[in-house]
């Protein structure tokens, strides 16, 4: 569940915002305490509210004073956002990166992509497409 | 005052021998701490000077703004868990637990029952008759239900399973969530409590070698692997700490936290990125600092040519 090699609040700021972005931790709910995250990953809870506080600066986590931290208003979108930004040096580089080593072009590499689309992610919604 | 403990230019001599020389370090109110480095390396002088079980010989010691020797105020304030623990012969468990409610003001003796419970201790065979690891698990118990504002474990897991270790960390996680305090844990089994300790403080041959937060730690250094020579132009003049090689590949420890440029850089010559758990670096920074890593370095460097 962890990596080693990371700091460590940020990956728990990072699953904190995975729940966020697969809608599982929704706008307005209220979003797992420091102790409740240092308990469940088991790390020292200073380090689990480094992670919180990081979100709270960020303005995907919100206090309500005695009450808990939120999930704030447009949270989603903001990490959305950040996470598309992020999506070609993370994924994309790598993967012609790997590609070029193979010998094959990115022409190649398109058609496979397209190809894997319409195969493997039979996603709701393509069902109807796909049976006609 | 945010300092539990203040330690100022410590040393202990055993005749010719320097167990702590000339250390100064702070330890940080509430928070938990591991105390690393190799056998020998002065930390349980270190914590027996603290809890004046041990007298320094030169440098100055302070617990609470006070001194600790002979002053049972201060005294009463600590915990101390030795790895080896001296009972006397016809004692129980039963009977350490009641000296321990006896002395410690904020001991819990809901608590402690848990925890015998947790750990299936026999609180009425004598200690003597006791297996190693159960023994280990008087001491977790009294460290833990003690709830004293500064806690020492001295390597507490001796004999302790890993289930009975787990056990031990979840307890201590826990509790110290509920009631925050000074906790020092000393250890050699540094990847289990790594997620558990707040700061770090390595001692190696009598002196401080890291004293930091472990998030500052945790990302300090990686491993490049891939082709001798590709390693070596990427690693330039970083500090290397470890190297190691097999035919044309090589590993190489280079402190410094790798930004995202260097990260594109390295998929793009086709090298990889090897995580360095917080035991590796305090491994290969200790036996960097003792001139070990050095008999590795003139190979690879033949290579690279």
């Amino acid at each position: 569940m962890i990596e080693e090699g990371r700091a460590l609040f940020l990956q728990i700021a990072e699953g904190v915002e995975d729940s966020i972005i697969d809608g599982s931790l929704a706008e307005e709910a209220q979003a797992p305490s420091t102790n409740e995250l240092a308990a469940f990953f088991r790390i020292n809870p200073a380090t689990a509210a480094k992670g919180v506080n990081m979100l709270v600066d960020k303005g995907v986590l919100y206090k309500r004073r005695g009450v808990g931290m939120f999930v704030a208003p447009g949270a989603r979108e903001l990490l959305l956002g950040e996470r598309r930004t992020a999506f070609a040096d993370r994924f994309v580089d790598p993967l012609l990166a790997e590609a070029r080593r193979l010998g094959l072009a990115p022409d190649d590499l398109s058609r496979l992509i397209l190809e894997h689309a319409n195969t493997r992610v039979p996603a709701s919604g393509t069902t109807e497409g796909a049976s006609r | 005052m945010t300092h539990a403990i203040e330690v100022e230019n410590l040393t202990k001599r055993y005749r010719d021998i320097v167990a702590v020389d000339d250390v100064s370090f702070t330890i940080e109110k509430d928070t938990i701490y591991g105390l690393l480095g190799r056998n020998g390396a002065g930390k349980t002088t270190v914590m027996s000077i603290l809890t004046a079980q041990n007298f320094a010989t030169a440098g100055h010691v302070s617990v609470f703004g006070e001194k600790p020797y002979e002053n049972a105020r201060v005294l009463a304030r600590m915990c101390f868990v030795r790895e080896s623990q001296k009972y006397p012969d016809d004692a129980k468990p039963s009977h350490a637990f009641r000296s321990a409610r006896l002395f410690f003001p904020h001991w819990d003796e809901a608590f402690a029952k848990r925890l015998i419970a947790d750990f299936q201790l026999p609180v009425d065979r004598r200690i003597k008759k006791l297996s190693r690891g159960q023994l280990s698990a008087v001491g977790v118990i009294i460290g833990l239900a003690s709830r004293a504002e500064i806690t020492f474990f001295d390597e507490p897991y001796l004999g302790l399973d890993a289930v009975a270790r787990q056990i031990f960390y979840d307890r201590l996680l826990e509790d110290y969530v509920a009631h925050p305090r000074t906790v020092i844990l000393s250890s050699h089994l540094i990847d289990e409590v790594a997620n558990l300790i707040e700061r770090v403080l390595v001692i190696d041959r009598g002196r401080i070698l890291m004293d930091e937060t472990t998030d500052a730690v945790r990302d300090r250094a990686s491993t490049i692997v891939g082709d001798s020579a590709a390693v070596e132009k990427f690693i330039g003049d970083r500090e290397v700490i470890h190297r190691e090689s097999l035919g044309h590949v090589s590993a190489v420890t280079v402190l410094g936290t790798l930004g995202a440029d260097d990260r594109a850089r390295l998929g793009s010559i086709g090298l990889e990125i090897a995580p360095v758990s917080l035991q590796q670096l305090i491994v290969r920074l200790t036996q960097h600092a003792n001139g070990d890593a050095s008999h590795a370095t003139a190979p690879i460097e033949e290579v690279a040519r």
